[in-house]
């Protein structure tokens, strides 16, 4: 995707000017390009619909728009094989320790899009006593997808910003878990020796 | 119908009458449980079938409305109202052991108003978490978000359950229980599963793999549409129903809009009817298409999907062009609909009635004819015509078992009086019928659509209707036929520019409600089919 | 054909010129270890995305398109993706078993796949009772499954292995019996020899009756042992999540994907092999300028060319039929297949018995 045709993301050229300042060694940074490149060409979606918005991704996935053109359709319905959770849909009080343990049982590197009016911002629900006021509440969101719902082109912007978001991130010292691991024991002693 | 309101004032001396829309019985709680069975069990009355159960909150008192109908008397509506004036602790007698339907919207009842159902079995909330405080649509309700702040646990002891139940003497003795025996392997199916059309959770006991019992877990995407509905004005209430039931989106609105035009006594001018039957015609296609697709991937078959969705998109592209929306159309308005049909309309209707009977036949040979689908169908799920009618399930699952339910030839409403069209009857009572009901019912929305196409009249596409809609005091109920049931909206108004009380009868809702019935016995493969079959749209329960 | 026994005898001439036996051996088997773990790799990636452009072709779509030409680099970037990916650790798991699962399941099937014959000499493993030796080993594959679906601790997986351990059970005699009735007729276990006995037509039309019905039997049989749709009940997505690898990650689950792609490619293998004569030309008796244009074509295209098509009509099984239920799988395997296969066994003896064969 050539980058004049989107030049329009702030969020992301912050991203690579970040990058280019803090600098990679050669090594390392030629190997964070290719794993990113795998990466961001085989997003596996977890399928998670709650509504609306869950049809349009069936829409997605149909002959006329076919996601699998980017390889995104193999939809994965166990978290531990999925890159990304697609929160199609209004998420409510009920709701939400589900989608908290879900996002938690993906594997890293892990991404969220949240789809649609209601997962955005809650949408037209957004005052009803028992909604989640968008998704950003309870998951650290990448990609937002306005529309109610977006159009399968809409996913497909959204997915495409995501790729290239993943293509300027740092795989080593950023987004790789294997680092975080000791912290997670120096927080939590006890899970020593329960998981390894 | 006064023969009706004699023989009421015979059975029960107590009941008092008010007119309305339809006729409305006052009943006091001591007595409603003894009227309830001569309801349901004389034969002069014999109001078989609960289409509607809508709790209330009147200030002084709390109440239900039930809206019954009678398969042999002509259809006729009748209304019950049941109000206790305890705010506390209030207690109505349950009558879900008379029409099983009430199971569950006794329980939705309780979860709004916190009306307690005497004898019945499970009184637990069913959309709400059982940590909630508070019963949201009463009007007192405590809206503050800090004593119901967004959850960061799961919710603990979910197996047990209470119910009031009643001796002999009239004292009501509070009975703690059990969902689930400890010893039973209990698989959790849901709230996230490729297979429950979204998310709904199953708690399912199985022996190997056989379904003992199915306890349904609902409320993953309630979003109190009703309690919003009334802090807003009608013309702004109609977008709701797009988002619910969003493959009947168009009946949905549909309805409301009759409903609303029924209490305004306006009528939509002839052309706006006819092409509202067109656009409903034409969301009945595309769910049911949706539903053979779905119903094919969840079998395995996935090459079928995409050949349902493949035609599926030719409808999207005709409500694209007309109402500038894929899903969520917005098509309707109070009086009549927003917008005028584009101009390649009617041609690319006709494209589609081209086509359509073609394609069908390419789904039987893919999918229907198939001798894995029909052995995974057939047999599988059985619901009598009895259990039919006693849970209330209505539209194309309902036809699957015999029963002739559908709103638009025993509640006719816009042109659909005139049209011709067959009701389609299936006599398997399982899944498979279900399964072909949908598929012969796309046939006699094709002949639907091809009668009205060339007919569409001219003239305005909207009623004159005032800027600030306003309901005179009043209730009203209105049935139409959406794409998975009889849809019901009920609004109650109290003469201002906001409704009082509006509540969705969702046919989904009851569809769930048979899961338990249908799947004991099968084994998990079959729960999966059975829900593809019965085919339920989880926002639409929800709300 | 062209022999390549040659090529391996030269090489281990080399070899023994230069070094002690002992030493040419340990090279040898470092060479031959390390093709055969990059065949098996490349096969994989082949394969799935041979199934991915197969069934968009089916569904009327395009399939990988973005990544390289017609997508053909889509199963790279799906390789790197996994290899980084987590291998999350799980409270309450049986963790050695857990992690030894996916080994079973990959060793079986690199075992597998050393035991078929690629060409005129190009085989690795050429034991007397070779098809015997891949029926033993395939059933490993199971113990495999059954320990992920286990260890896990978790409803759905304990389900699908479960499921998976009686259909791979009962579908392996009808695969077993179906093989032996070809087994009587060439009257050898050697895979060589199998291969060679071919040379003037394949078993499948030497056979022909009870030929064809075994290969009818052994297409079935393979698809469930496969585990491959219609039969897909152990890891059945609508059912089961991702049935007895629901709760692997990363590599771990690379492994179950990859071997589930190469033990289609393995079946086929061995349909090829037995019945339409492995790397062995298509021969008609008699024709010789027909079989003499046809010796042209090397033996690893043919042997591949067969394998493929034979995976093609498991793929086209898979995106068509819906899924059977357990039950009735069932007795499909113990109420039709395996008394019919064994009735073609009777048939085949009496065949060869009176020499009513080509």
């Amino acid at each position: 995707m050539k980058r004049e045709d989107f030049k329009d993301n702030e969020y992301i050229d912050k991203l690579v000017e970040e990058l280019n300042a803090t600098g990679a060694n050669v090594a390392v940074g030629k190997l964070d390009q290719l794993i990113n490149w795998g990466i961001s060409n085989s997003l596996w979606p977890l399928c998670f619909g709650t509504s609306c918005c869950a049809i349009e991704f069936m829409s997605l996935g149909a002959a006329r728009y076919d996601m699998a053109r980017f390889g995104f359709e193999v939809a994965r319905n166990s978290p531990r094989q999925a890159d990304y959770i697609m929160v199609q849909g209004t998420i409510v009080h009920r709701m939400a320790p589900a989608v908290r343990r879900l996002y938690e049982q993906l594997a890293e590197p892990k991404y969220v899009i949240a789809c649609g009016g209601c997962a955005v911002s809650g949408g037209p629900f957004k005052n009803s006593y028992c909604v989640v006021p968008g998704v950003d509440q309870i998951l650290p969101v990448d990609v937002y997808i306005p529309g109610c719902p977006p159009r399968p082109e809409a996913f497909f912007y959204g997915l495409m910003q995501l790729q290239r978001k993943i293509k300027v991130q740092k795989f080593f010292g950023g987004v790789n878990r294997k680092e975080k691991i000791e912290e997670f024991f120096k927080a939590h002693p006890e899970e020593r020796g329960q998981i390894d | 119908m006064s023969d009706i309101k004699e023989v009421i004032s015979r059975v029960c001396p107590d009941a008092t009458f008010e007119e309305g829309e339809c006729l409305t019985v006052n009943v006091p709680d001591k007595s409603w449980a003894a009227f309830a069975r001569e309801l349901k069990e004389n034969r002069e009355l014999d109001f078989d079938v609960l289409s509607a159960v809508v709790g209330m909150d009147w200030k002084e008192s709390l109440g239900v409305i039930y809206y019954f109908t009678s398969t042999s008397h002509n259809w006729d509506v009748l209304a019950v109202k049941v109000a206790v004036a305890d705010r506390e602790n209030p207690m109505i007698h349950s009558v879900s052991n008379l029409w099983k339907v009430a199971l569950f919207q006794e329980r939705e009842v309780y979860d709004f108003y916190g009306i307690k159902f005497i004898n019945h079995p499970d009184m637990r909330r069913f959309f709400l978490r059982n940590d909630w405080k508070g019963f949201p649509l009463r009007k007192d309700y405590d809206a503050n978000p800090e004593l119901n702040p967004i959850p960061a646990d799961d919710e603990q002891n979910e197996d047990d359950t209470v119910s009031y139940v009643e001796d002999e003497k009239g004292n009501i003795k509070k009975v703690p229980g059990k969902v689930f025996a400890p010893e039973e392997y209990v698989v959790n199916i849901g709230p996230q599963h490729p297979s429950t059309h979204g998310v709904m959770r199953f708690r399912v006991a199985v022996d190997g793999e056989i379904v003992n019992k199915v306890d349904v877990v609902s409320g993953y995407i309630h979003r109190g549409i009703e309690k919003l509905c009334e802090g807003l004005g009608y013309p702004q209430i109609l977008h709701f129903t797009d988002r619910m039931d969003y493959m009947s989106a168009m009946q949905n609105r549909h309805c409301l809009c009759l409903c609303i035009e029924k209490a305004l006594g306006v009528e939509a001018p002839r052309r706006a009817q006819v092409i509202r039957v067109i656009m409903d015609e034409l969301m009945r296609i595309s769910s049911h298409l949706l539903s053979f697709g779905c119903t094919a991937m969840d079998l395995g078959a996935t090459t079928a999907f995409f050949y349902g969705f493949r035609e599926r998109e030719m409808v999207l592209d005709i409500f694209e062009k007309t109402c500038g929306a894929r899903m969520s159309m917005n098509y309707n308005v109070i009086g009549g609909v927003i917008a005028d049909i584009h101009p390649d309309f009617v041609k690319d209707v006709k494209e589609l009635l081209r086509i359509m009977p073609g394609a069908l036949k390419e789904y039987h040979t893919v999918f229907s004819g198939n001798l894995i689908a029909k052995n995974r169908l057939k047999e599988v799920g059985m619901l009598s015509k009895e259990e039919a009618i006693n849970y209330c399930i209505t539209g194309p699952s309902g036809r699957g078992s015999n029963w002739s339910c559908d709103c638009r030839k025993k509640h006719p409403y816009a042109v659909y009086s005139e049209v011709q069209f067959e009701e389609i009857l299936e006599d398997g009572c399982d899944s498979y019928a279900r399964y072909m009901v949908r598929m012969r019912e796309i046939e006699q929305s094709c002949k639907i659509i091809e009668q009205l196409i060339d007919k569409i009249p001219e003239g305005d596409i909207r009623a004159q209707v005032p800027k600030i809609i306003k309901l005179p005091a009043g209730r009203w109920y209105q049935q139409v036929e959406a794409s998975r049931g009889t849809f019901g909206v009920y609004i109650e108004s109290d003469g201002s520019k906001n409704p009082y009380r509006v509540h969705f009868q969702s046919p989904c809702f009851n569809l769930v409600g048979v899961m338990d019935l249908t799947c004991k016995g099968n084994m998990i493969a079959d729960l999966i089919t059975i829900g593809a079959a019965l085919d339920f749209v989880i926002p639409d329960i929800d709300r | 054909m062209f022999d390549f026994s040659i090529v391996t005898n030269w090489f281990n001439n080399l070899l023994t010129g230069c070094m002690p036996e002992w030493a040419a051996i340990l090279v040898e088997c470092v060479v031959i270890g390390v093709l055969i773990l990059l065949t098996y790799t490349v096969l994989a990636l082949f394969y799935i995305l041979y199934e991915r452009k197969l069934c968009a072709w089916f569904q009327c779509r395009l399939g990988p398109m973005r990544v390289g030409k017609w997508g053909l680099l889509q199963v790279f970037a799906d390789m790197f993706k996994i290899l980084i990916k987590e291998l999350i650790s799980l409270k309450g798991t049986d963790r050695f078993l857990f992690k030894l699962a996916p080994y079973i399941i990959i060793t079986s099937s690199v075992t597998m796949l050393a035991c078929l014959p690629w060409g005129n000499g190009l085989q690795i493993i050429d034991y007397n009772i070779g098809i015997f030796f891949i029926l033993a080993v395939s059933s490993v594959g199971v113990l495999g499954i059954l320990l992920a679906g286990w260890s896990s601790n978790n409803k759905y997986t304990l389900i699908g292995a479960m499921r998976s351990g009686a259909q791979m059970v009962s579908y392996e005699l009808s695969l077993g019996i179906s093989l032996i009735s070809i087994v009587v007729f060439a009257g050898t276990m050697n895979i060589s020899e199998l291969v060679a006995e071919q040379e003037s037509a394949w078993f499948l039309f030497r056979g022909h009756i009870p030929a064809i019905i075994a290969f009818i039997i052994y297409v079935i049989a393979a698809t469930a042992e496969t585990n491959r749709g219609p039969f897909d009940l152990p890891e059945a997505e609508h059912e089961l999540i991702a049935g007895y690898h629901t709760e692997y990650s990363g590599i771990h689950f690379g492994f179950f994907y990859l071997a589930e792609y190469l033990n289609l490619f393995i079946v086929s293998g061995i349909a090829s092999l037995m019945f339409l004569g492995g790397w062995m030309p298509f021969h008609v008796p008699g024709w010789d300028g027909f079989n003499a244009v046809m010796n042209y074509i090397p033996g690893p295209i043919w042997f591949l060319a067969k394998a493929f098509f034979i995976s093609f009509v498991i793929i086209w099984f898979k995106w068509t039929f819906p899924r059977v239920r357990i039950d009735q799988m069932l007795s499909f395997e113990w109420k039709y297949l395996m008394p019919f296969s064994l009735a073609n066994l009777v048939l085949m003896a009496v065949c060869v018995a009176f020499g009513w064969h080509f």
